[in-house]
């Protein structure tokens, strides 16, 4: 079975089982499931292996709505690359220059590559924040940088606090080969899941109930799931707690440049700056994780990277990207990409137009089908309130719902619970990795079930009240049992 | 509130040196980052000769690609697969890649054996293949065997992140460092004194820094003793392609398929294309893994140091191509044999004997004890020191690789044009003709003393100075 990567879901499904003996002796990450690909989640990837939409081949096929691609802008970065050959070719000036890459294994990385990235990055801020390129690390890909900032900044069980709900990759790759815990913020729809001070402080209480370390407090923003960009109020909150706690916040910002609307997009580095903490203890603590994976859509290249004001960290992770150097072929090809300023200009803001108008179909789509989203101003993804379609407030009913979704209404979204929400009934649909009409597709498909939702339950809604009704009047004269508690999580 | 320095708030890894670069031997590096040699501009200069890079073949990939711009994504020709490449990112890795990783390896094997695609799980090079290899075998704590003399990396790959201990295996001169069932049992019974749980043994085939191949009685003694104890075996063959003469490699894939009773899910090999291919660049490591629960597990540790889809699909396009295939690795080996002999037979005139079984690899093994005052390894450092600075000479001491015996030293020989290798061969003649008259006093050196180093910097062979925007290696420079 093939399970298609992703930045959040993939790793989720798989059902391997693990038996020790058979295998021989391995250790205990090999026979242990943190990779979190034991999940019962791995049925949607399954059913959508079996049966993929394809528009022509496989009309009635599942449609993939659990891959938080970006592949809205792939003509722009063809069409640079036919005018521009060199890059493209290994060259420089006309002359090959394939030995030089070819041997190119510095794990300081490309100069040329290291100082686009970093102007790129500023530029996604709208030049609000600089970046320094000795300060940044490049990694294979995020996963690579979240886990090598574990490894530098924790000890196996020690933990770090992470806002739910949040991208279901973390779990491994946070935890599982550096033995270090994640303990929950709570967050809730009640204020559109910002976070909040008492969320903070219970979180780190629970940390010291289970007798953990807190190291620091892990963000990602703009949120997986919930496509929304931090407030600049949360970022001072989670500032000085950060501060107040002498721990670490690591800002994973690899959907900063999918900000298609306002309020725009508020970098940890801004608020620093403007608190003039340049040279206080906490701006040393302050990581950011970047990628090119959804911003460029280019996954496949695994360009991530780490940017630290902490010589120590910058030092240490630039040792350990030695487990997973970016490619020379790749670093070139980016370093002439990125270099190009009308290419960027042109890009971010031609990309950020197409995320949007995408957004507005599906939401707007949805409207009409009576169910809202989050609203949302960035990501690849709407973060879709079903609980009215639930049939209790409980995430057995959400896995029963997603289920259905899957199988009758053959969409492949990603249920609440794996994100660990704290509420049941809340999905997660992306929009920007399929056509147009295969968007349409979806929410009319989504329409028609609603629809017989609706017809379904007004008809069970009848038979149940007549059967109220009457067992009320059997047993009126006993003590009243009928009325349960919505089950707990 | 405590006031906490930042460094408490670090991990012990990541405050801690076991990346290894703070070790005294990266001297070399620097005094060669500070005065490259180079032909024209600089000919008085260091030669880098700590440096495991295959240079010698990139006209045949040069020329490879100019007449197939369709293995580029980028390109023309090849870039209406662009989108499908920029977004794969499923670790089970393009198809066709592991297809033709699979056949490249057999054939380097003189398809003597056949390698099962499904089985060929990427990492990111060989040392991240050795890291995630570590992390599916052993729990912290527990031990690797590992042959002496062993490339220094394995220090850092298999130990840094991974709290795996390792446990060398001692080998002497006096029969070439075979590796012996009894030094093995040596280890193994040590290890069991100390409490240590031994999970498994790493053998490189062919050897680094040896560049000898085990013969295959002993391959078989290995495999017989790791199936008595019940451990893993991990063997390293990302040199299996440079073996330039006889006798033929014989990989560790042969052994256990004409050994009905080896235990497979106890066998791994770790490849690469950086040294046969001469790619370190493009960071194309593999695990080959018979036990389908490593495979499995590695696959998913994958996800952390993946090959770019944009590599992995030239790789495909290049490595299915047979008939250039074929003609690269004769004459791949055919150029290293030539180099070796040259280099051999200049050390030789310099009375300098090597390591004689060598017949693969992109070095020599140097026996330099003759000019040790003593045979201390403090003597192997001075020399060393007086070789660097004063031959002006990168070479690599045999301490770096854990040998046991003091005077030997691991010279490359594959990433230098011919010429400068000529520089390398007469400056070596002129100090061994200069030495053997002198038995100089021991010469206070200035920089013996200062072991504590500011800048953190690999000391080992395969990295390049961190302040070039491109490598500094010499056949580049002798290029232009």
């Amino acid at each position: 079975m093939v399970e298609e990567g992703e930045h959040c879901g993939r790793h989720e499904f798989g059902a391997v089982q693990w038996v020790r003996e058979a295998y021989g002796p391995s250790s205990r990450k090999a026979t242990c499931n943190t990779h979190g690909q034991d999940s019962s989640y791995f049925l949607g990837w399954q059913e959508y292996e079996k049966n993929p939409y394809d528009e022509v081949k496989n009309p009635t096929g599942i449609i993939q709505m659990g891959l938080a691609e970006n592949q809205l802008s792939f003509d722009l970065l063809e069409s640079w690359l036919a005018n521009n050959p060199d890059a493209a070719g290994f060259k420089k000036g006309g002359q090959s220059i394939f030995r030089e890459l070819a041997l190119f294994q510095d794990y300081h990385g490309l100069p040329d590559f290291k100082k686009a990235l970093v102007e790129f990055m500023a530029e996604i801020r709208g030049n609000k924040v600089s970046f320094d390129q000795n300060k940044i690390v490049l990694t294979a890909g995020a996963t690579s940088a979240n886990e090598t900032l574990m490894f530098c900044l924790a000890e196996p069980g020690e933990a770090f606090l992470l806002p739910t709900p949040y991208y279901p990759g973390f779990d491994r790759d946070l935890k599982w080969r550096t033995g270090v815990e994640i303990v929950p913020i709570q967050c809730t729809s009640s204020n559109d899941f910002q976070i909040t001070s008492s969320a903070l402080e219970e979180a780190f209480h629970e940390a010291q109930r289970r007798k953990l370390r807190v190291k620091g407090v892990l963000i990602t923003n703009p949120s997986n799931p919930l496509g929304t960009t931090m407030t600049r109020n949360e970022l001072n909150l989670l500032l000085s707690f950060v501060t107040e706690k002498g721990i670490h916040l690591i800002s994973d910002e690899i959907y900063s440049g999918t900000v298609f609307s306002s309020p725009g997009f508020v970098s940890i580095l801004e608020v620093l700056k403007d608190r003039k903490c340049e040279n206080s203890q906490v701006w040393d603590r302050v990581h950011i994780v970047y990628s090119l994976s959804k911003d460029l859509g280019l996954p496949g290249f695994r360009v991530g990277a780490i940017y630290s004001n902490d010589d120590t960290v910058v030092s240490a992770a630039t040792k350990m990207s030695s487990f997973g150097l970016v490619s020379s072929q790749t670093q070139y090809l980016l370093s002439a990409l990125l270099s190009d300023k009308k290419f960027t200009r042109n890009y971010i803001s031609e990309n950020k137009k197409r995320l949007k108008q995408r957004q507005t179909l599906l939401v707007k789509g949805l409207e009409k089908t009576g169910i809202s989203c989050l609203e949302s101003n960035a990501g690849l993804f709407c973060w879709v309130n079903m609980k009215h379609l639930l049939s209790s407030n409980t995430f057995t009913a959400e896995m029963e719902l997603w289920k259905k979704i899957v199988h009758e209404v053959k969409l492949n979204i990603s249920p609440g619970s794996s994100c660990h929400c704290t509420e049941p009934g809340w999905f997660r649909v992306c929009f920007a990795n399929m056509s147009e009409e295969t968007l349409n597709l979806a929410i009319q498909r989504l329409k028609s079930f609603v629809e017989s939702m609706n017809n379904q339950s007004h008809q069970q809604m009848l038979k149940s009240s007549r059967r109220k009704s009457l067992a009320k009047w059997v047993f009126r004269l006993s003590f009243d049992h009928d009325h349960r508690e919505p089950e707990e999580r | 509130m405590v006031f906490k320095l930042n460094n408490h708030l670090l991990s012990r890894i990541a405050s801690s040196n076991g990346h290894g670069e703070d070790s005294p031997y990266f001297e070399g590096w620097k005094a060669y980052d500070s005065n490259p040699h180079h032909p024209m501009e600089n000919p008085n200069g260091i030669i880098q000769m700590g440096l495991a890079e295959n240079q010698l073949s990139f006209d045949l990939i040069q020329d490879w690609l100019k007449n197939n711009p369709k293995a580029s994504i980028c390109t023309p020709e090849g870039v209406n697969e662009f989108r499908e490449i920029a977004i794969f990112q499923d670790y089970h890795g393009l198809p066709e890649f592991r297809n033709a990783v699979a056949k490249f390896m057999a054939k380097v094997r003189g398809n003597k054996v056949t390698f099962d695609p499904d089985r060929v799980v990427m990492n990111g090079g060989a040392t991240g293949a050795h890291e995630t290899i570590a992390f599916c075998l052993a729990d912290p704590g527990e031990a690797f065997l590992v042959p002496t003399p062993y490339y220094p990396g394995f220090d850092r790959d298999l130990r840094w992140r991974t709290g795996v201990k390792l446990i060398p295996v001692d080998s002497e001169s006096s029969n070439n460092f075979k590796v012996t069932r009894e030094a093995l049992e040596n280890a193994y019974e040590m290890a069991k004194l100390d409490n240590i749980k031994v999970k498994g043994l790493l053998i490189t085939n062919p050897s680094n820094p040896l560049g000898t191949m085990l013969d295959r009685e002993t391959l078989r003694s290995i495999v017989r003793f790791i199936n008595e104890k019940n451990i893993h075996l991990v063997c390293d063959e990302i040199y299996a392609a440079t073996v330039f003469s006889q006798p033929e490699f014989i990989s560790i894939a042969e052994i256990v398929q004409e050994d009905i009773e080896c235990n497979l899910n106890l066998v791994h090999i770790v490849y690469s294309l950086s040294k046969d291919m001469g790619f370190p660049g493009l960071r194309v490591g593999i695990i080959y893994s018979y036990n389908d629960a490593v495979v499995s597990c590695a696959r998913k540790m994958s996800s952390f140091g993946l090959v770019s889809s944009q590599t992995q699909y030239m790789i495909a396009s290049m490595l299915s191509d047979d008939e250039f295939v074929g003609k690269f690795i004769r004459e791949s080996k055919t150029r290293l044999a030539a180099r070796h002999r040259v280099f051999t037979d200049g050390l030789a005139q310099a009375s300098i004997k090597c390591l004689e079984t060598s017949n693969a690899g992109l070095f020599l093994w140097m026996d330099l004890s003759g000019l040790l005052k003593e045979k201390t390894s403090e003597a192997e450092m001075a020399l060393w020191r007086v070789i660097i600075h004063e031959v002006k000479l990168n070479v690599s001491p045999g301490c770096s690789f854990h040998c046991t015996e003091p005077g030997w030293f691991r010279v490359c020989f594959a990433n230098m044009d011919d010429q400068t290798m000529e520089v390398a061969l007469s400056r070596i003649r002129t100090f061994v003709n200069k030495d053997v008259d002198t038995k100089k006093p021991k010469r206070t050196l200035r920089w013996q003393g200062s072991l504590k180093l500011s800048s953190p910097r690999i000391y080992d062979d395969f990295i390049n100075s961190p302040h070039s925007p491109l490598p500094q290696s010499p056949l580049v420079l002798a290029r232009n």
